[in-house]
């Protein structure tokens, strides 16, 4: 990526991005806030850089931000009415990190509020575009994300990956998009959704970018005990031929005809390219998005228990006891997808029904987790579609939960299992929407995963050459 | 299971939603299409299956027991609440 030096001032790209922020925001809709002050930080970069000091590996680099990370610039939102108002006294880990560097954030971006959805469309502020048509959904939750490196306002963005929500939004969009081993990159300052699951992430125009990125942002923090020790910089990178596992029944109808050729295609390269394809038999990942959409309501009603009205954001003003306050509060501030999450949450987890949805979904979890483990006995990555479509007609979906939920068939297992992911972009359909496949590793692999993308970006440019 | 607005009241007092009464009703209809979508997990074999509740590998994590710095000053935290009163937040009538 494009970093500020003696010859490039980070004014230049700050200005350059803010520039495209604001035009571009009309049409799509990518930011919630856009940052005006982030001019004097470039200038204070520049300054740095004059005096010849070091200012970091993303000196002057202009991001996205989005709007579930903590930070004292700009309100944080999460796109939800109810955290209105509310800017945050601390900073997210994941912030301190890229801003330590050098990077500098142009804006906040949008999504489903509290990442609850898989189109933007659940946002209190409405729906981001598609990049490539407005009449088509940016994917999610990430989606503002998606679209503001797709747009080439920023050179990266952060996301977050509770069951596809950095990886579809980048298929959709036609960018790069990292969901690394859950414990890999510190959740300290992310809004929570499903604390089992969730892990923050990047968009990218480049594999490359993301190397640099979980260079800067993974490691353990003593704020975030669910990190994992240091392992990134030190894991393994194979170098040779390497065994591609592919799901034997991934070609039937309920996937999209152009994204099935796609990765035929994908299999023909790989092995001209002398990787070896082994079929894999996964019979319990059909189960995994029914176990997802138990579990992860389980979670989020018990995250999303905290917002009250009381200590912060948004509050209910036509109340006249505390409990008709909390009521008010919650029913007002929450849209109706946050809602729907919770109910089924509390369902799932009360009395006479936790056995039948909650413990079956923790078995079938352990299923689904063994079943990963013996494919990657016999491969080194998946290669597999991120969702059965590409990017939908806004408001085709939103008014259906179930047919919604089932975008995400394909991109909730690995997070089940704690593994990372990695979109990577793969031409574009007849009607000129991204395409998008994923790379799928055992955990902690995301090194070799990235590099491994790497090399298929290479690949696959020899071929449209 | 079968939903209906006695399901509905009782998950929304759970959650402590006011709902209204055509949120209610659209609500019946969802959670109806949702569950009956999970319920599919019945098909699927777990005797004898452990349950698996968190996918970090380490077991406990421990820290010193002292007090360090926190992030957020008290004042910095009371000032994000809507009213206050003699360094307290405010709010309606409890009893």
């Amino acid at each position: 990526m494009k970093t500020a030096s003696k010859e490039i001032s980070a004014v230049s790209l700050v200005e350059e991005a803010l520039e495209k922020a604001h035009r571009y925001q009309k049409e799509y809709q990518p930011f919630t806030w856009i940052n005006d002050h982030a001019i004097e930080q470039a200038r204070e970069i520049d300054n740095r850089i004059a005096k010849g000091e070091n200012v970091g590996r993303l000196a002057g680099v202009p991001y996205a931000l989005k709007d579930n990370f903590l930070s004292s610039q700009g309100e944080t939102t999460a796109s939800a009415h109810i955290l209105e108002s509310f800017t945050s006294p601390v900073t997210a880990t994941a912030v301190a990190k890229l801003e330590s560097e050098g990077a500098i954030m142009i804006g906040r971006t949008n999504l489903d509020a509290f990442a609850h959805g898989s189109s933007t469309e659940n946002s209190y502020y409405g729906p981001t575009k598609n990049s490539k048509d407005t009449e088509c959904v940016a994917g999610g939750s990430s989606g503002g994300s998606a679209v503001a490196v797709a747009l080439d306002i920023v050179e990266f963005a952060t996301g977050t990956d509770t069951g596809g929500s950095i990886r579809q939004p980048a298929s959709f969009n036609g960018v790069f998009g990292l969901k690394p081993t859950y414990g890999a990159i510190s959740r300290y300052g992310v809004v929570a959704m499903a604390s089992s699951t969730d892990c923050v992430g990047f968009f990218t125009k480049t594999a490359a970018d993301l190397n640099l990125l979980m260079e800067v942002c993974s490691g353990q923090d003593a704020k975030d005990l669910t990190t994992l020790p240091d392992y990134y910089a030190t894991s393994p990178v194979k170098s040779g031929s390497k065994k591609i596992g592919i799901i034997k029944d991934f070609d039937n109808d309920a996937i999209d005809s152009e994204i099935r050729t796609a990765m035929k295609t994908e299999i023909i390269a790989l092995e001209k390219a002398g990787h070896e394809i082994v079929l894999l038999d996964m019979p319990a990942l059909k189960y995994a998005l029914a176990a997802y959409y138990i579990i992860v309501p389980a979670e989020v009603a018990s995250n999303l228990s905290r917002h009250d009205g009381i200590r912060y954001g948004f509050r209910s003003n036509s109340s006249s006891s505390l409990g008709e306050l909390y009521q008010n509060t919650r029913n007002e501030g929450f849209m109706p997808e946050n809602k729907r999450r919770i109910m089924i949450g509390n369902f799932v987890l009360s009395s006479g029904f936790y056995d039948a949805y909650y413990l079956k979904a923790a078995k079938a979890r352990t299923l689904i987790i063994e079943e990963y483990q013996k494919a990657f006995s016999m491969c080194d990555f998946i290669l597999a579609p991120v969702s059965p479509n590409p990017a939908f007609k806004l408001g085709e979906k939103v008014n259906d939960p179930v047919s919604m939920y089932l975008e995400d068939v394909m991109s909730v297992p690995l997070n089940l299992a704690g593994l990372p992911g990695l979109a990577i972009p793969v031409g574009k359909n007849a009607q000129g929407l991204d395409l998008g496949l994923q790379l799928v590793g055992p955990r902690r692999s995301d090194r070799a995963l990235i590099g491994f993308a790497e090399e298929l970006e290479t690949i696959n440019q020899q071929e449209k050459a | 299971m079968k939903v209906n607005q006695d399901t509905i009241k009782y998950l929304a007092s759970l959650s402590n939603f006011a709902l209204t009464d055509s949120e209610a009703d659209r609500l019946e209809s969802d959670l109806g299409e949702i569950i009956k979508y999970i319920s599919q997990l019945d098909e699927l074999d777990t005797d004898g299956v452990e349950p698996t509740y968190q996918v970090f590998e380490m077991e406990n994590v421990w820290r010193p027991d002292e007090i360090s710095e926190q992030d957020a000053a008290p004042d910095a935290l009371l000032s994000l609440t809507k009213t206050t009163q003699d360094h307290q937040i405010k709010v309606p009538q409890v009893l």
